[in-house]
């Protein structure tokens, strides 16, 4: 209540701002990074290149984001909610038309400098034009049905176009924080009750346009032991390095089944393998642990900002980066089939990391912003 | 108020959901750590066991790269045993001690030892490098028997390409060589085959135009392995594709009648059907023997062949560019008759023609006198090209250049193709900056100038002349994995019959009558008779204070100032199916230096009989009266 009388009635100043942001929660994630790091100097076997030292600059460059993106005011992001979302799906089409031209990889845009990948941002702007809508709506009016047909659309664009790059991994994962957001804003249970019922019924008609390689992880994720050295392969050498770790691990570095390469991938989507076989499962929890710390901050942030915009880019924030670590982790484990979903801060890759700084940046700046007012209707800042 | 007052609302029911949510996170991550405890307490003995004693692995198997055949189907590329010895690191205590022992038996350069030293760095431990390839089995075997004493040495039977016909083939076949960072980034798959120990890939040529087709696609093989990564059993072994077959159009008989023809000179030549563009033969000498290439060269080897003066890396059949001479002057010719000149006018030639102050030289000098097409083809006059070529001007000339196949390339199968230069005054504008002169119509009219061709285009030239005005393009490749390619159905050039027929009966007339320029290399056996055009293509400037004082004969130059030899040649006369283009850099005279070559070669062509496929234009003979 304290802060409550301290900032309202005048704007933040800079020093304000770096005052009220969490230092400690920057000092959490570079923890998790530099366990990423670590793991991924193992995988090449004690070395920085090829990895570890890209990851590091990488990871600087994501500080810097997500300092700037703290700074700058939370109604400002809300001003630029849509038309950031309005890029990011330009750019996925961009991807789908220069596929087309034949590039090879159709998730990837080159922007000849730089090499992008507008999925991993389309997470992280489709939260934000989402919060920014359902800011404007009261409890009541969010679970009309003519009030839907937005929202829906926002999500339904971008999972479209991912969908046919494929990519259903991020497809899911889109669909997934979409959901959470429709039902932090306060749709009621009973649309969710109703959609689950309609995915059930869709089932039989995905599945028959599923990818013959998507249905095989799906078979193999119900019976791994059915093809241990085609598909199931993954899941069986993961579950074997992470058992052989036992509760304090190999030693670092000494984890025979990442180091002789019986494990697949084992810097990006497999890095957590690695982890629990070197490190065991004390190294395992502990890591663990940092991620819910942040899970933990972050739900904090959600629920103390005064707004709504915030609020719900708060818990949507949270919920990806918890959807992340649990449906990568789960994998490994194999308790989830196998999809392409990294760990995130600690597998290898550019972009998801950048927009997942950037979309912790977002969350500093509700942290930052909680007590500030702003209004529901869209004259306020238009 | 009010508007707080519903804002509260929303904020009481966001907050329980949000809890909500917070208490899902919470025991989801209790499944995990469950989960974990699961796996790394409770299972764990039965992991480990499974770690330390029995690991599947799955390794990757090369597939054989596809062979390359003739249209006969005789071998030009394959593959052939190669012994060879792998290291496994992590197999021995000292790598330095093991590479010691074994120099003892077979040589390791200081060069290789670096290589074996910086490979095993970048490789894991447990994944075999080379240390010694290409051995003969002498060597093999005393590798084997030495074996207990050399731990972490594993003797190892790859596969390596064997170019049986070594460098009478090499601009074609090309060759394949490690793959290098540079490949590997540029690589859109198979990037783990790549990386396999000993896996080349295509770098020239044939090799590398068809280098997916030839590849194949990997095989696998899983096998169990135990805590020293030593194979127990194989489990399961998927053994791939192999690369497919790649079928040319080439004649191996032929080519290598060619080569023997043309090897110690600098030169390039091609022979193909005239209707269905197959090349059956396409020599540039010298050459190198892509055999060595396999191993890598060593740097002495290397120097020679780069320092070489007749340049043996280029492929001039394909990328030398030479003026084309007075073989142009069919395409000079033909520009005429379209531009409505009349070919029994006569142009008289009293050995110079004079433009404003500057003379231009026949190669005749005291001059052939009255001249008219026919004749100025046959004799090879340059005062009738000049003025013809003056008259109708260079656009004219530019653009029948360019139906003949000329300035262009034809998406030929070997990489590295040059499209020469068809000069226009547009072109000089835009390049140079300067204005077209006259005199360079002039000396475009016999070949001279910025034209420039390649052996090719020269061969697609001349066969376009002999098939009826069909724009037929030059192919190598007769068929790919059992799959004939289709002959393509070459399109008219619209050219008029009277174009081609003084071009064509000159050519004839080069060859067949007394006093032609190539008479003296004629075939004489009834059916086979060629007809062709001579060309001499000069290199360097022949100063006014030369002409006076006498020109230099050839043999008094040094090689480089000599001219290029050329000859073009289509046969049988009557009944045209075959196009030969030689060019003899430097080789002096077309009359003496390629024409001789050039009957010898067409002779050989004759004699054998090709099995051509179905001609897709119908044959015409240039002098049909005299037929029969």
């Amino acid at each position: 209540m304290l802060d409550l009388r301290r900032f309202t009635g005048r704007e933040l100043r800079l020093t304000d701002k770096l005052v009220e942001f969490n230092w400690g929660f920057l000092l959490l994630l570079v923890l998790i990074a530099s366990i990423g790091f670590a793991m991924l100097y193992s995988v090449a076997e004690g070395s920085f290149s090829p990895w570890a030292y890209r990851q590091a600059l990488r990871f600087a460059a994501g500080v810097c984001i997500l300092l700037i993106a703290a700074m700058i005011d939370l109604r400002l992001w809300m001003r630029l909610a849509y038309p950031l979302y309005g890029v990011a799906l330009a750019m996925l089409v961009a991807v789908e038309v220069v596929g087309m031209t034949g590039m090879g990889a159709q998730r990837w845009l080159n922007l000849g400098f730089v090499q992008i990948q507008p999925s991993e941002i389309m997470k992280v702007t489709l939260l934000m034009a989402l919060a920014r809508y359902f800011h404007g709506l009261t409890l009541d009016e969010v679970s009309r049905l003519r009030n839907l047909v937005i929202p829906v659309a926002l999500i339904a664009a971008p999972v479209g176009l991912v969908v046919l790059q494929p990519d259903l991994g991020t497809a899911i994962l889109l669909i997934a924080s979409g959901a959470i957001l429709l039902f932090a804003a306060g749709l009621r249970w009973r649309y969710f009750i109703l959609s689950g019922a309609l995915v059930l019924a869709a089932v039989p008609v995905v599945w028959g346009r599923l990818h013959d390689y998507q249905k095989n992880r799906v078979f193999t994720f119900l019976d791994p032991e059915r093809d241990p050295l085609g598909t199931g392969y993954h899941i069986l050498q993961s579950k074997i390095a992470l058992g052989a770790g036992g509760v304090f691990g190999k030693g670092f570095m000494e984890g025979t089944q990442s180091q002789l390469n019986f494990l697949p991938e084992k810097h990006t989507d497999f890095i957590f393998t690695m982890l629990g076989e070197e490190l065991g499962l004390a190294g395992g929890l502990v890591l663990l642990a940092l991620y819910f710390i942040v899970l933990m901050f972050s739900l904090n942030v959600a629920m103390q900002c005064r707004n709504q915009f915030g609020r719900l880019l708060a818990i949507g924030v949270s919920m990806t980066f918890f959807l992340y670590v649990f449906i990568n982790t789960a994998m490994v484990m194999g308790l989830l089939p196998v999809v392409g979903v990294p760990l995130p801060l600690v597998s290898y890759g550019g972009t998801a990391m950048l927009s997942l700084m950037f979309a912790f940046g977002l969350l500093m700046s509700v942290h930052i912003h909680r007590n500030v007012e702003i209004s529901r209707g869209p004259s306020a800042f238009w | 108020m009010q508007i707080s007052g519903r804002d509260n609302t929303r904020y009481q029911a966001f907050t329980r959901r949000a809890a909500l949510l917070g208490a899902i996170q919470g025991a989801a991550f209790v499944v995990l750590a469950g989960r974990m405890y699961y796996l790394q307490v409770l299972k764990s003995d039965q992991y480990t066991m499974l770690a330390e004693e029995n690991r599947v692995s799955m390794r990757l198997l090369a597939p054989l790269r596809g062979n390359v055949v003739d249209r006969y189907g005789r071998i030009l590329a394959s593959n052939r045993q190669n012994f060879r010895a792998m290291m496994i690191s992590e197999q021995t205590a000292d790598i330095e001690a093991t590479l010691d022992r074994l120099s003892r038996i077979i040589e390791i350069s200081d060069f290789a030892r670096r290589r074996i030293l910086r490979d095993v760095q970048r490789s894991p431990r447990f994944m075999p490098v080379t240390v010694a390839e290409g051995l003969t089995w002498d060597q093999f075997a005393k590798v084997n028997i030495n074996e207990p004493d050399l731990a972490g040495i594993v003797p190892d039977v790859g596969e390596t390409r064997d170019y049986p016909y070594g460098e009478e083939l090499a601009h074609i076949m090309g060759y394949v060589a490690a793959v290098s960072e540079k490949d590997m980034a540029e690589a859109e798959t198979d990037r783990q085959l790549m990386r396999l120990p000993g896996f080349r890939i295509g770098k020239e040529g044939i090799e590398k135009t068809y280098d997916k087709e030839l590849r194949g696609t990997a095989g696998s093989s899983h096998v169990e392995v135990n805590a020293y990564g030593r194979v127990i059993r194989e489990l399961a072994k998927d053994p791939g594709k192999p690369g497919q077959e790649v079928v040319l159009t080439l004649d191996m008989d032929i080519q290598r009648f060619a080569w023997d023809r043309l090897k110690g000179e600098s030169a390039g030549a091609v022979v193909m059907d005239i209707h269905s563009g197959d090349v059956l033969a396409f020599v540039s000498a010298p050459a190198y023997d892509p055999n060595q290439f396999n191993m890598g060269l060593s740097n002495e080897q290397w120097r020679a062949l780069v320092d070489n003066e007749y340049k043996p890396l280029v492929n001039k059949a394909l990328a030398g560019m030479y003026p084309p001479g007075s073989t142009f002057k069919m395409v000079v010719a033909a520009a005429a008759i379209e531009a409505g000149i009349n070919p029994a006018q006569r142009v008289v030639c009293p050995g110079h023609y004079s433009l404003g102050s500057h003379d231009f030289h026949c190669w005749k000098k005291g001059g052939h006198g009255a001249m008219n097409m026919h004749q100025a083809i046959k004799y090879s006059c340059d005062v009738f090209f000049y003025d013809v070529a003056r008259r109708i001007g260079i656009n004219a000339i530019a653009e029948m250049a360019r139906k003949f196949g000329l300035g262009e390339t034809y998406g030929f199968e070997v990489p590295g193709e040059k499209a020469g230069l068809v000069p226009t005054p547009d072109w000089k504008r835009a390049t140079r900056g300067e204005p077209w002169h006259q005199g360079e119509t002039v000396i475009a009219g016999i070949g001279q100038g910025y034209l420039l061709t390649t052996p090719l285009q020269l061969a697609v030239m001349t066969a376009r002349l002999a098939n009826g005005g069909y724009a037929v393009k030059p192919r190598l490749t007769r068929a790919i994995g059992g799959q004939l390619l289709p002959t393509p159905r070459p399109a008219s050039l619209g050219l008029g019959e009277a174009a081609l027929k003084v071009a064509c009966d000159g050519m004839n007339a080069v060859s067949n009558e007394p006093g032609g320029t190539a008479f003296r290399s004629r075939i004489p056996e009834p059916g086979m008779e060629l007809a062709g055009k001579t060309g001499t293509a000069q290199v360097r400037r022949i100063s006014r204070a030369e002409r006076l004082t006498g020109v230099l004969k050839n043999e008094q130059l040094p090689w480089r100032q000599r001219d290029h030899a050329l000859f073009v040649c289509y046969a049988p006369v009557h009944a045209p199916r075959y196009a030969l283009s030689v060019i003899v850099e430097h080789g002096g005279s077309g009359s003496a230096a390629a024409a001789p070559v050039a009957r010898d070669i067409m002779r050989e062509v004759l004699s054998r009989n090709v099995d051509r496929p179905q001609a897709v234009v119908p044959p015409r003979g240039s002098t049909g009266a005299r037929e029969g």
